[in-house]
This record gives C-alpha cells, structure tokens and sequence, in this order.
C-alpha cells in the first residue's frame, strides 16, 4: 500500500516528523517498506506567467520571454521549450536557483541576457517529460513557490501490510490507526447523501448472496466522460502509485484509496434490464479489462445484466461494459464480496487487482452507501450530470456477523507478561473505535466492520500489547521447571559423524533435495521417481533417492572451477514411495551420510607420493565412521557404480549401505576423467554407538605367530577369515591380514594372504605346545576348507 | 713448582691439544699408559726409601687423580663436540609443510545450527526432526492456516505429481519447520497426556524447507530453526527475553540492538516481526529482518492436544542461514547451495 504522506495528514495530523512517523507505523505493525521524497531536491523556483514571447534575433530555436514571477519588474529570459506562449504559467527557475545537477545563473545566450530559465518537469526531478515547459493550472498564484503550489515537500510512503490488516488498505484507515497511536484527532471527510435529480434506477438481484450481500448501484445521467481530472486529485492518486487514466475511472480508484471500497464505473448505455449477482452458467466466460479471458471455476460470481456477464464480482470489470470517452451514463456500483468468495481467484487467473486485493482480505460491509455517495458528490461536483436514487440490495443475512469477545485482564497479564490495569486496557480499546462493555476487570468487545481479524481474546491481546508498544514490554528471563536431559551412549548425534568424516578431509555441502531426472536414472534404480508438480526448472524436477547425484554434480561443478582434487560430503534426506512408510503415509525419507572422493588420495606433498584415491582409501573411511564396529562388505550390483569395485555395506546381517568406485559409464558421460570413489550409508545405523563391554586385560605374555597362505586369486579374504576365526580356540586374542602378494614365486593364478596371530591367556603363560597346535589346527582348516597352503 | 705439578699441567695442555678421542688416547697412554711417565714415577717408588715411599706416593697418587680427571673432562667434551656437530648434519629445514592428510571442513550453516543447538541445549531446550515431504495438515491445517491463505497456494508451495500424473493435495515440500511444531506438541501431549500437569515442551527443530522461489536473496530450498516452549506461565517477556539473549550470544555481542514490532502468522497471536542491528562493523545501525515469532495460537494448541486455557506458549521461527550469511559477512546466499570448495575450505 503507496499514499502520500500529505493526504494521510490532511485527514490526522500528529505533531511527528516524518521519521517518526513512519518508526511509529512500523512499531505499530504497519511496516513503512519504503519512504521517499515526492521529488528532487531544488530551491528558488517559483511560479511564473508568460507575458510575451518573441523571436530571439540570433537563433531560430530560441525565444525571448518577458515573464512575471510576481515582482515589481519583468523578468527577460531566453527559453529553447517548444510549447512556451505568452499566457501560460510555467515553473521559473530564478538566478541563484539549486535544480538537481545545475545552478542558474545571469548569462548571455547568443549575446542576450537571461535572467533565470523555465523549466520542464525533467528539469525539476518530477518525471521524464522534457517535451516542453511544465504548464501550470491557469488560476496558480504567481510567485507561489512551486515546492509548495505543487506540493512536492510530500513523501511516498509505502507499506507492507500483513494480511491481517485490510482495514489499513486506505487513507482512512491508516489515518484511524494514527489517531488510535497519537491521540491526534481524525478528520474523515464529510460524506453526506446526494439527492437524486433524475429517477432511473436498475434493478438489483442478489442471485448469490454468499458471495454478495449487499450491493449498491447508481444511475448518474450525462457525465462529461472527457472532463479533467483536477490536479489535487491526479497528484493524490498518482503518488498512491496508480495511474491517472480518466476522470470517471480516477473517481472511482480516488474513493477507493480514501475509504478503502472498491467501486466500478459501468457505461449505462450498454447495460440491458437488471442487474443480477449470479454465479457462471455452465461454460460461461468473460473478456476482462486487462484481456484476461477465463472462468476460475463455478464459484466466482458474476455480475451480469439480463443479457450478459459485465464484470468478475469483485476481480474485474469486463471489456466492454466500462465507461469509455464517449460514455454519457454511468451506472455506479459499490458492493460488499465476501473474502472466501474472493480469495485466490485472481491468483488462480494469473494476476491480482486492487480490488481483488482488498475483498479477499476484506472490506468494511457497512461502506457501500458511504462510498457511492462520496463518488457522486466529487462526480457532480468535477464533470457534472443527474444523479438517480441509490439502489441498495442486501442479504441481511449472509453479512459478516461481528460476535463479542470476552476479554479477561487476568489473561492479558498472563499471555504478555506485564501489570496492566484494566483501566488502561479499556483505554485502549476505545482508542482503537472497538464497543466496549466492561464488567469488573473483565470486556466484552466488538469489533467494528472494519475489522476482519479479532475473533478471540488473543486477537484482542495482540492490539492491546500493539498499542501498549511492543517496544515497552519488558525482556524477561524466563523462570522454568529444571530437569537433566537424557544422554544415552548409545548413540550420537548426526555433528559427531560430521565432524568425523571432516576430520579425514571431506568438506561438508548442501545440495538440493530436488535433483534432474536424469542423475536418478543414471545412479539409482529407482523407476518411479517423486516428480514435483510445479519445479522452478526442469533440472530440479524430481525428489533425489540417493545422494550421489548431487555429489557427483559437486565435482562435475568444481572441476569445471579447476578444482581437481575433490572430496565432499553430505548428510542429508533422501525420498522414495513407499507404501509401509507411516510418518507421512507412502514416503519413505531416510537421512544419509553419503561421501565422494576424487583424483589423488592425498594432496600433492612433498616427500609423500600420492596415488589415486581408491576403493580401500575409502573403505577405510568408511570403517572408521563405523568404529569400532566391524562391517561386512559383500559384492553387489549398484547402477552408478563399477561392477567389479562395489560392495554393500552390511552391519548385523542388514544392508546399510554401499561403496564403490563410480561406474565408467558415468565417468565418461560426466567428464570426469578418472573415477571418484563413493560411499553412501544409512544415517540411522551409523547414529547407534556399542555400550562397552570390559574385557580382562592379561599379565601373561601374549604369543604371535605369523602364517603365510596360498591361495587361488579368486579366493576372497573374508570367508577365509571368517573360517580361521571360527576354528580358533579361546587363547586365539585375533586373527589379522597384516599381508597380500602377488608376483615372483607364486603360480600365475595364486596370492599369498599373510596372517598374524596373537596368543594369550589371562590366567597363565601359554606353553610351546598348545601354541603349535593352534597353528597346526589352523592350516588344516585353511588347507581343508580353502585350498590354502602353506607358504615355503 | 715441583715435578708432579709440572707433569700435571703438562698432561692437562696434552689433552687440551688432542682434538679427537683417537689422540686424547694416545696423549693418555704418554701418563697413564704402561710406559706413561706417571706410571714409570710409580713404578720407580720401590727404589725410594721407606720414609720417603709413603709420602712420595700420595703426592703422585693425588696427581695421578688430577690427570685422569683433566682426561674425564676432556673426553667429555669431545664426546659432547662430537655429537654436536652429528646433530648439525642432522637438523630439518623445521619450515617445510607437515605431511599426510589434511582436514576437511563443516559446511557454514552446519556450524551455524550446531551453534543454535547449542546455546538452547544450555537453557534445557531438544532438538527435533520432521519430514520434509510433510502432510498438507500439519504444514498448514494445523498451523491455523486457512484453505484460501496465500501461502496455500501454488505460488509458493511446491507440491507433488501423483502416480496418475495430477497435483497430489494432501503431500507438499512443507514450506517451514512449524510443522514439526505439531509433531512434538502431539507426542509430547500422548505421552504425558495421564498426568494433571504436563511437564514443559521445550524443542528446537532445525531443517531443510522449500518455496518456489529463486533470485540472489531466495533459495528454492534453504534452512530454518523452529522453537517452542509451552508451559503453564510462559509470556511473551519470556519469549522476548529467550530469543534476544539468544540472538547476543550468537553474534557474541551484548551491544546487539533487537526489536519486536506487531507482524501478523496464522499460527501466532500476537505475533511479532525481530529485527536487529548492530552496532559496528558494515551494517552498523540497519534494522536488519532475521526472525519471526508470537504466542502460540489457541487453535495451534488444541490441534497439539494442550488445553489453551492451561498452557500458554511461544513459538519463533528464523532462517539459519541468513544469520550465517551474518556472521560471516557472505553476501551472496547462493554459495550455500553451489558446493564450491574455495567457498566451503573456508570454514571448519
């Protein structure tokens, strides 16, 4: 909402600054947005009539003007503006004058002197009209000075209201708040009713009085439709940023900045029979004013003659049943829509109008009339014509109701948490134009029709504490009930894991949950993606089920930044269908901890050459995130990731993720030269933490035997692990893979897997004996089950 | 000056001149060695009379003592010379870089939510989580926000394709963390719901939420923090009190200037719009938006399962990375989504 700060004053006028003004709105809840001044800074410039203008004798461009700006003598001053003549009265800039980028001084123009310079709107900063002189109202006062003739010492103050408070969608309402504010008094303009000078009426049917109930419509006879709109009432409206268009339509948007209700102007000589409200007949549709053609559904009423829809109730006028320059009857209509009937229905078509803007928020039902008579009075005072009687149709009982509120001091302390008495809170409520009936410290309040928004006693807080002054109600600490929280050890929380993972040098990012289509095709095997209705691009159309696109699109993204060595991580939800999922019925949103590393595995250094990073660099990041847990990985299948260099993750028997190093495929289709490395984990399962168990520390010496296995290449080493854990007896502390060989004095399909075993017992030192039997016992089991043998 | 004492000196300047341990033994065995001059004066005391024997032999035993002493000494420092200049041939250039794997970092609003967690961790506050596909009722119907609210519509509110390819209207991207309001409230209330008086609901919850929107002030996808407390006698002085301290002890500074001005939530009444300023730096005295908040409505309390007339609450809602952009002087929010590492490297 945009007004001028003069017309708010003309109707309260508080002893403020206008800095103060605008921090007393904002404070109050009206936020001033913005607040600029009506025009550029100048001084010295003044009102001046054109007495004569002659050629000047050197340019034929120029003229010599003698001019009066109010003093004893003439003025001689040499003007280029091609629509300077004598009679016209023009801004006069004097010698001494400060226009915005020059100053006017004596000087000689082609060898005659000027005293001053006439200036164009551009010239003064007030638009970029520089076709010529600004011309001045005929009956301006000469010498006035033009800052205040055309009162540009104004500001445009914008505000951004909530939609709460409609009721500060007009001058007068704002002008109501400041009264309640300051004290200062309000000064509504006098609306008294027109008499009627001609009979004619049409008739008016409310066919959907959910949507209308109450509608006011007026015949005025021969209006001059070509009439000027008078400078005050141009200057009001243009600075509440809507553009003067024609007498009949600024009257109408003039009344509607003032009171807050929107009117329409019809052209009387295109409307046939009555007037009805009705709702749309099946397929029915309308032109609008703005070229809209449509219908947002069976619920957005009509209003309509007996032959044909003229205007969406409440939206906008239609295209041809406005008045136009050859209108010579207007037909006038003031109605209350209701918000429900309003609201999103413009939205819906694609635009907003001001009047939509106001009903869906909700104007005051009880204004009609008012309104309607206040468009009259301006219309037959400024263009003329013969107004008819005020035709009023309403349905008493689809009007808001305004029910009273109970109010209870005793609350008001409790919810805002200061001693106010309730003396001062009746105070308040008057101030503010609500009908207060107080019993003891209690109220029972009305509110105005004005009001949309105060239909419980915490709506009646709020405008207490509002009016009190946020800004005085004190900042207390508050006085709780104290009780430890809970802190388990058996898990931890989501920052511990990220600290973990960034401590081996992976850097944290965020990326969206919305994802190209395309990244889920290529790196999961999910078919039927989540599309998004309405994405803000095509690349973000569909909901990720795995974070390895947007990792992925990380180091796609950094390279193309010469970033070579990349390694990131993100911890975040990841969605898919689910027809078990019960949080939110059908949606699966498990969190993730998914983690990329590519080119080199350290970087660059001295003295410490780097290969690149590969599936075990990453397997054992991986194991620490997981410590001291042991996982398993086994092989697998994943569509973004290299058949043979990827494993699923699984803890207890359960699948919680996967690594792997990203499939060729991708890494050509993305550029990315060598392959990344990748892991993707289950955030539930990392979060669980092991309670510890204590075990008894030996003071016995512990026995290590190493043991040196040949093995066919195909053998993988967990089985074989598993197998020698499995058959040692308790004395066995651990059973580690300390080597692997390959090469020179093995067989062409053989490795070698080196083992070591730790020996000890808590309660004696272990004898020669029992320890060769162990080992002995081993590598039978290995030759037995593994086709191992003993390394020569 | 007798002979003893001269072959002291002269032993001590013999070992003085030797410059390594191989002649320090040399000029030892010239004394103390089986031909040494000290050992032919021993050997020469059984030629001596009785009564000179025993006194000549402790004049030559005390100067014996000298020698091997001025002998320990010198080969101490020798031993010291020698491994001082081993040492030298063994010092590092100390200002080449360590080796090995550096440290990652912690994404700025990651540190910043950490933070918030934190400093209401300390005045007793949880931390929740919600979906981020949330149900149309708790994003909006319980929130008190009617059905023909703007922020209903599909202007901001991104929303889903069904299977049969239409708009799905009970599922959206919920457009903030209120809806984890509900959540706590309901399962707050479920548990404690038997006894006459519920102790207080105290949560934060932090998280991802999404608005069809896109410019360099607006993310389609970005993070806010909700709070709630509800109790018996919580006011709105308390809430002032909470999110003011709140807000010096993030920025670290008790000179932060912070308003409340009347602003307008479907969820909250009153509600309340904060603003901040500082006191130095560039933004120094701008009123700078950064949260808002209110008293919980009565609606929002009994869609939770409180009695209104019982309990009273505040709520606030804020968007950590604008704090963040703050904090840190970032002016541009797009970098928190573009996972550039030059940008990211720079946090820990």
């Amino acid at each position: 909402m945009q007004f001028s700060e003069s017309w708010l004053r003309s109707l309260c006028n508080p002893t403020l600054s206008t800095d103060e003004l605008c921090h007393l709105l904002t404070m109050a809840g009206l936020e001033v947005e913005e607040c600029r001044s009506a025009s550029a800074d100048f001084s010295n410039v003044v009102v001046a009539e054109v007495l004569s203008v002659e050629k000047h004798p050197d340019a034929d461009k120029l003229k010599l003007c003698s001019v009066n700006v109010g003093e004893s003598s003439l003025l001689q001053i040499v003007c280029g503006a091609p629509n300077v003549a004598a009679g016209m009265k023009v801004p006069c800039a004097r010698v001494g004058a400060k226009l915005p980028g020059i100053e006017i001084k004596r000087a000689k123009v082609r060898g005659i002197e000027s005293f001053g310079m006439l200036c164009s709107a551009r010239e003064l900063g007030l638009s970029d009209d520089h076709g010529g002189l600004l011309p001045l109202a005929a009956d301006a006062v000469v010498g006035e000075d033009i800052r205040r003739h055309l009162d540009l010492d104004d500001h445009l103050i914008t505000l951004k209201l909530t939609p709460n408070r409609a009721d500060c969608l007009s001058l007068l309402g704002i002008a109501r708040e400041l009264s309640a504010l300051t004290g200062a008094p309000l000064l509504a303009p006098e609306v008294k009713a027109v008499a009627a000078v001609v009979a004619d009426t049409r008739q008016v049917v409310l066919d959907a009085p959910a949507s209308c109930s109450r509608y006011c419509g007026r015949i005025v006879r021969g209006v001059n439709a070509r009439a000027a709109t008078p400078e005050w009432m141009r200057r009001r409206i243009e600075r509440s940023g809507i553009r003067p268009i024609s007498f009949l339509v600024d009257v109408t948007n003039y009344v509607m900045l003032e009171l807050g209700q929107p009117l329409h102007a019809f052209d009387d000589g295109v409307l046939e029979g009555a007037i009805h409200v009705r709702l749309p007949k099946s397929g029915e549709q309308i032109t609008l004013l703005n070229g809209v053609t449509g219908m947002p559904g069976s619920t957005v009423a009509l209003i309509a003659d007996d032959e044909k829809p003229l205007a969406m109730a409440g939206i906008m006028g239609g295209e041809h049943s406005g008045i136009n320059d050859a209108t010579r009857d207007m037909f006038l209509e003031s109605a209350f829509f209701s918000p429900a009937a309003i609201a999103g229905k413009a939205r819906a078509l694609g635009f907003s109008s001001d009047s939509s803007h106001r009903y869906e928020r909700g104007v005051d039902f009880e204004l009609q009339r008012k309104a309607i008579e206040r468009a009259t009075q301006l219309i037959v005072d400024i263009c003329g014509g013969q107004p008819g009687p005020v035709v009023e149709a309403v349905s008493v009982a689809h009007l808001p109701s305004r029910q009273p509120v109970r109010l209870r001091t005793a609350r008001v302390v409790r919810v805002l948490g200061i001693h106010l008495g309730a003396d001062r809170i009746e105070t308040i409520l008057q101030g503010l134009g609500l009908a207060v009936e107080r019993k003891g410290d209690d109220f029972l309040v009305t509110p105005p029709s004005f009001r949309f928004d105060i239909e419980i006693e915490e709506d009646l807080i709020e405008e207490i504490a509002r009016i009190y002054g946020y800004d005085n109600i004190p900042s207390q600490s508050p006085v709780a009930q104290m009780a430890m929280m809970p802190a388990t050890e058996l898990s931890r929380t989501p920052m511990v894991l990220r600290r973990l993972i960034a401590e081996r040098d992976y850097h944290e990012v965020v990326t969206y949950s919305f994802v190209d289509a395309a990244w889920e095709a290529d790196f999961t095997d999910n078919a039927t993606p989540i599309v998004l209705a309405n994405p803000i691009a095509s690349q973000m159309g569909v909901m990720r089920s795995s974070l390895i696109g947007g990792l992925v699109g990380t180091l796609v993204a950094n390279r193309k930044r010469q970033t070579e060595r990349v390694r990131v991580f993100e911890l975040g939800r990841c969605f898919r269908r689910d027809a078990s999922a019960d949080r939110v019925a059908g949606f699966d949103q498990p969190l993730r901890l998914a983690g990329l590393a590519a080119a080199s595995s350290l970087p660059e250094q001295w003295g410490a050459p780097a290969g690149r990073v590969d599936f075990y660099d990453i397997k054992a990041d991986v194991e620490a995130l997981f410590a001291p847990r042991r996982m398993e990985f086994s092989k697998t299948g994943h569509p973004a990731l290299h058949p043979g260099r990827c494993a699923e993750v699984r803890l207890d028997d359960r699948p919680v993720g996967i690594i792997g190093e990203l499939h060729p495929r991708w890494v050509q289709k993305y550029e990315l030269g060598t392959a990344p490395v990748i892991f993707e984990l289950e955030l539930v399962a990392l979060l669980e933490t092991p309670f510890p168990r204590y075990a008894e520390v030996s003071r016995f010496p512990a026995v290590i035997r190493d043991m040196a296995l040949v093995v066919p290449q195909s053998q993988t080493l967990a089985p074989l692990l598993a197998g020698l854990r499995a058959a040692a007896p308790a004395i066995v502390r651990d059973v580690a893979l300390f080597d692997v060989y390959q090469g020179k004095g093995l067989g062409e399909n053989e490795k070698s897997l080196a083992f070591r075993i730790v020996m000890q017992d808590t309660q004696r030192t272990l004898e020669d004996a029992e320890v060769e039997a162990v080992i002995a016992n081993l590598l039978v089991v290995a030759t037995r089950d593994f086709n191992a043998s003993l390394r020569g | 000056m007798n002979n003893l004492d001269q072959l002291v000196i002269s032993a001590t300047a013999d070992f003085a001149a030797a410059t390594e341990p191989a002649k320090l033994e040399d000029a030892k065995a010239r004394y103390l060695g089986k031909e040494g001059s000290l050992t032919a004066l021993l050997k020469g005391l059984g030629k001596l009379p009785a009564e000179e024997r025993k006194s000549t032999g402790a004049a030559i035993n005390i100067a014996k003592e000298r020698i091997e002493s001025a002998l320990t000494t010198r080969r101490d420092a020798l031993k010291s010379a020698q491994l001082e200049a081993q040492l030298a041939t063994e010092a590092l250039d100390v200002t080449l870089p360590g080796r090995g794997l550096p440290r990652g970092s912690i994404h700025p609003v990651t540190i910043s939510l950490d933070r918030i967690e934190q400093l209401f961790r300390s005045i007793g506050f949880d931390v929740a989580d919600g979906p981020e596909i949330e149900t149309d009722w708790h994003n909006f119907t319980a929130l008190n926000t009617p059905e023909n609210h703007p922020a209903r519509s599909m202007h901001d509110t991104f929303y889903l394709q069904g299977a049969d390819g239409k708009v799905q209207d009970d599922v959206l991207l919920r457009t903030h963390t209120s809806p984890v309001q509900i959540r706590s409230m309901l399962a707050h209330t479920q548990r404690f719901q038997h006894l006459e008086t519920m102790p207080e609901l105290r949560v934060i919850c932090p998280g991802r939420v999404y608005r069809v929107d896109s410019d360099a002030t607006h993310s389609p996808m970005f993070h806010q923090v909700e709070g709630l407390w509800i109790g018996e006698s919580v006011s709105f002085a308390d809430l002032k009190g909470v999110v003011a301290d709140f807000l010096r002890r993030f920025f670290e500074s008790d000179d932060l200037k912070v308003r409340f001005r009347p602003s307008f939530f479907p969820f909250t009444e009153p509600s309340a719009e904060i603003d901040v300023a500082f006191m130095g730096g560039e933004l120094e005295g701008r009123w700078l938006e950064i949260a808002g908040c209110g008293m919980v409505h009565p609606n929002v309390l009994r869609f939770g399962g409180f009695d209104p007339e019982k309990y009273t609450g505040f709520a606030f809602g804020m968007g950590p990375d604008r704090l963040t952009m703050l904090r840190y002087g970032i002016n541009d929010l797009r970098l928190f989504f573009e996972g550039d590492l030059r940008f990211l490297t720079q946090f820990h």
